[in-house]
């Protein structure tokens, strides 16, 4: 039997898709059979163009109108809910809100989801980190429709460009409920720096920083010289040195850049569940015994105080 | 206003979980387990709405087998005033606990349900997402401040991009995050008390709901490991290592 796969896009802040698309790409490979694109937002223009240029694709869906521009999990359940029986397989990346909206669906349509899948075994077949990603278990999921978020670290990005556009079938907006709006949207301005998610460089504090002045006067010009981003601890963020969203780790973002430098970072299993795929791993820490040395690559004992004017300054030249 | 606060037994954050010698499932024997910390944090939200006179009763529920109970019995001593467990040996998934909080909504009819986002065991993170489906809620996930108003609640919740506030008609569903607040701690005395306190047993069949496991779990294995490092002498060593040795700079 031929799957159908629906794969739904998301869209940053500035309305171009995001290119976590393409590790969905990879992932639905995999599943064999025909993939469409669902792409969704408040006004998706330029990101249905960039959809129907996409390398494998059937066609796209475009689901445009005010009631989504907010990511409401119950309007995007109403958008995706008509179609969701087409399909044998429906994946979105394991985000806030692919997380958000994607098991609303699954109980709606009555079936078992699989979280945050880091391979594929089989069309019905998954590997998913548990307990903090200390485990991994192999999952069967025998339902007709098949419902996953993807880890998309796990899947190297679906490189290239389908031969002419793919076509567009617009879906009709859902009519907004009352049952939740959203009332005030604080962003954190990420100043000029790249972000958590696609960072070839991430630069990481923990509680070693001892402050927030600390943790932006010692990180923000390394993080410069490396156009990295700033990613940290639960604790550094908690103790209000960096902005929760970029807390990496097990209840926080899963990064796997190609330089993971985590510095006055322990490395508790919950702080390494979010980086310990990165390529290299570098460590700067006071206590040599840390548990952060076990998973870098490169581990440097000293004072960050010292090292990371040190290594910036070396960085400069 | 009743609030419902779903907790689940796992095994304490502090223990690194390993797969039994037989590669059968996870090893749990003599292994500290404590209530799951996002929970926790639901039951501070839910005794603190209390205590400012915005919520009537704070009941707590597990399912699962006989452990869950100890669960409940903390729950009981950080300030539940009822205890709920649904009674099943069965390996009970998101979906069928979502089901059968859905049956125990039905019976009590609580104002809000607060969850956890995620059971730091399995790391599915659906629970409270999937009730709020089948209750036709509204829902607010990874919550870092609840305000209760009239007929409605703001949460503001974390996302990938910073926060958003969202305003929900209540009754609702919320999963609480991290920095929501600091639960407090047992005391002695209360742990006492909390050993005399009745646990209401509910079970699957008499809440008519069905909770086979529909995935199965074929492995569970450890995940590749990092080969080991190296520890450099100083910054000039480390850069030309990451120059030469792994060409990332
Ligand atoms: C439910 C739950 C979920 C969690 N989720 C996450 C998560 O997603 N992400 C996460 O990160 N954590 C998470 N945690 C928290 C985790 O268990 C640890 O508490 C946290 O990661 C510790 O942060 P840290 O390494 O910054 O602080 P600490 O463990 O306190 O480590 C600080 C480190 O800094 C070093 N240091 C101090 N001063 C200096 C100096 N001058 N020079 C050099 N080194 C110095 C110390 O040697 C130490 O190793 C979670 C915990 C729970 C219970
Ligand atoms: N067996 C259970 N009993 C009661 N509540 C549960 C149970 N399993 C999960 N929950 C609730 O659902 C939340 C999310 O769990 P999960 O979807 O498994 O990650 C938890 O934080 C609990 O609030």
């Amino acid at each position: 039997m031929e799957n159908r796969i629906l794969l739904v896009a998301e869209l940053g802040p500035d309305g171009h898709l995001k290119s976590s698309i393409r590790s969905l790409l990879t992932a639905a490979k995999s599943l064999k059979g025909d993939i469409d694109v669902l792409v969704w937002g408040g006004d998706t223009t330029s990101a249905v163009v960039e959809a129907q240029h996409l390398p494998g694709i059937r066609q796209v869906l475009n689901g445009s109108g005010p009631a989504l521009a907010d990511g409401l999990a119950e309007m995007l359940c109403a958008l995706v809910r008509p179609l969701a029986r087409q399909y044998t397989h429906i994946l979105t990346a394991a985000t806030a809100i692919g997380k958000n909206w994607m098991p609303r669906l699954a109980a709606l349509e009555d079936v078992a989801m699989v979280s945050d899948i880091v391979g594929v075994e089989s069309p019905d077949t998954f590997i998913r980190p548990i307990y903090a990603g200390s485990i991994w278990a192999t999952v069967c999921c025998p339902e007709l429709l098949k419902l996953m978020t993807v880890r998309t670290t796990a899947f190297p990005g679906l490189e290239g460009e389908g031969m002419d556009p793919v076509t567009v079938e617009n879906l009709p907006c859902p009519a907004a409920l009352l049952q939740s709006t959203r009332i005030a949207v604080h962003a954190h301005a990420q100043e000029g720096r790249p972000s958590l998610e696609n960072a070839r460089v991430v630069v990481s504090g923990g509680r070693g920083l001892g402050s927030a002045q600390h943790y932006e006067a010692l990180l923000g010009p390394l993080a410069d010289e490396l156009n990295a981003a700033l990613g940290a601890s639960r604790a550094a963020v908690d103790l209000g040195y960096a902005s929760n969203d970029v807390q990496v780790g097990q209840t926080g973002k899963v990064v796997a850049p190609d330089l993971y430098i985590a510095i006055g970072i322990s490395g508790a299993i919950q702080h390494l569940a979010g980086m310990q795929t990165s390529r290299v791993i570098v460590a700067i820490n006071k206590d040599p015994d840390a548990p952060i040395f076990a998973v870098a690559d490169y581990g440097l004992v000293g004072d960050l105080n010292i090292l990371v004017p040190e290594l910036t300054a070396a960085l400069r030249k | 206003m009743k609030i419902l606060v779903p907790v689940k037994r796992v095994l304490d954050y502090n223990i690194k979980a390993r797969v039994k010698a037989d590669g059968s499932g996870v090893e749990l024997a003599g292994l500290k387990m404590s209530l799951n910390p996002f929970d926790e944090i639901a039951l501070e939200a839910a005794i603190r709405l209390k205590e400012a006179g915005q919520a009537t009763e704070v009941a707590a529920l597990s399912c699962g087998d006989a452990m869950v109970q100890e669960g409940l019995r903390t729950a009981l001593a950080l300030g539940a005033d009822r205890a709920l467990w649904v009674s099943s040996t069965e390996e009970l998934q998101p979906l069928s606990v979502a089901k059968l909080l859905h049956a125990v909504v039905l019976r009590e009819i609580p104002g809000l349900v607060i969850c956890g986002k995620q059971a730091i065991d399995d790391d599915a993170n659906q629970t409270g997402q999937m009730l709020a489906a089948l209750l036709n809620w509204g829902q607010a996930t990874n919550a870092a401040e609840i305000q209760v108003g009239e007929g409605r609640v703001d949460v503001v919740r974390e996302t990938d991009g910073g926060t958003e506030t969202l305003r929900l008609i209540l009754p609702a569903v919320i999963t609480t995050d991290l920095r929501l607040n600091e639960p407090r701690y047992a005391t002695l005395p209360n742990i006492m008390k909390a050993r005399k306190k009745p646990i209401e047993i509910l079970t699957p069949e008499e809440l008519g709901v069905m909770v086979e496991p529909r995935l199965k779990t074929l492995r569970v294995q450890e995940p590749p490991q990092r080969p080991a490092g190296v520890k450099v002498d100083s910054v000039a060593t480390l850069l030309a290592r990451l120059k030469n040795e792994a060409k990332v700079i």
